[in-house]
């Protein structure tokens, strides 16, 4: 089924605050079977000159399930069965740290389709809760035979 | 943010040697639980099949996240790594036996910017397909 594009332009609320642990860090390192020190130890990431230990650049997919509302509105009219990833980007202001309390804002930037799939892209800023900007994910999904 | 890679040691062209990483049905199990990822496609074979897939496949989170690692290591501080996109070109089917597949990432400095920042563009293969495509990295130097 073809996705509504009446969602370009709809934003989510801001997600409830997530707050950043040293133990889901490790555990994102861990399952990316990455040993770098800098995930998972303090004095490391300090000698490294960041406040405490740093994610992964790819870490911000575990927090930000925030566009899943947008994504799961009934009137989109997207099958989560059908979805692949499409492309992914992260662009940092600075690194995220334990001890960060982001907030994440979703926006549909465009709605397309490519051949026989529809192609959705959605824009997520993650911010403090203090208004930082941390950094900002683009994510484009796929849904294999939407627009056939 | 202090890279280990110095700004005027890098050549525009240079390579940077490839690094293989293993990926067994376990690590998908691993990623699904860290990264709250459930979709069944990465760790049910039956499900996968009954979308038309050849077998559970890898998350493209976790590719785009084996592509990182190579940039981070190459980098020595993960901080140094300012912006990080991908396309997910192929999917990297994970067989159910001890020895899964392997993803392997070379990249090459594509291009030296102002302020000490280099684009790094990488290539990523698994079972002789390019799983990644335009894929870059911004990496800020010392």
């Amino acid at each position: 089924m073809a996705l509504n594009r009446d969602f370009v332009g709809r934003a989510s609320a801001p997600s409830s605050p997530y707050e950043v642990s040293r133990v889901k860090i490790k555990e994102f390192a861990t399952a990316i079977g990455d040993n770098n020190p800098i995930y998972r130890d303090r004095e490391a990431a300090q000698a490294a000159g960041h406040p405490d230990v740093i994610a992964p650049p790819t870490f911000p997919i575990a927090i930000g399930q925030d566009a899943g509302a947008l994504l799961a509105d009934p009137d989109l009219g997207l099958n989560f069965a059908m979805v692949v990833h499409g492309e992914q980007r992260f662009e940092y202001r600075r690194p995220i740290h334990a001890g960060d309390v982001l907030v994440g804002v979703t926006t549909v930037t465009d709605i397309r389709s490519v051949g026989r799939n529809e192609f959705i892209t959605v824009k997520s800023e993650v911010s403090t809760v203090e208004g930082e900007l941390v950094c900002t994910a683009y994510n484009t999904i796929v849904e294999r035979g939407g627009a056939g | 943010m202090a890279a280990t890679v110095r700004y005027d040691e890098v050549e525009t062209g240079q390579q940077i040697p490839a690094a293989e990483y293993p990926v067994r049905r376990a690590n998908l199990v691993m990623y699904a639980g860290a990264s709250g990822d459930f979709n069944p496609i990465h760790w049910n074979e039956r499900f996968a099949k009954t979308v038309g897939l050849p077998d559970v496949i890898a998350h493209g989170m976790f590719t785009m996240a084996q592509g990182g690692r190579f940039v981070t290591d190459w980098a020595g501080d993960p901080g140094a790594v300012i912006d990080y996109g991908v396309r997910f070109s192929s999917m990297v089917v994970v067989p159910d036996d001890d020895q899964g597949t392997v993803i392997t990432v070379s990249g090459v400095i594509e291009e030296k910017l102002e302020d000490k920042r280099v684009v790094v563009a990488l290539t990523a293969k698994a079972n002789d397909s390019r799983v990644l495509s335009k894929a870059r990295a911004v990496v800020q130097l010392s």
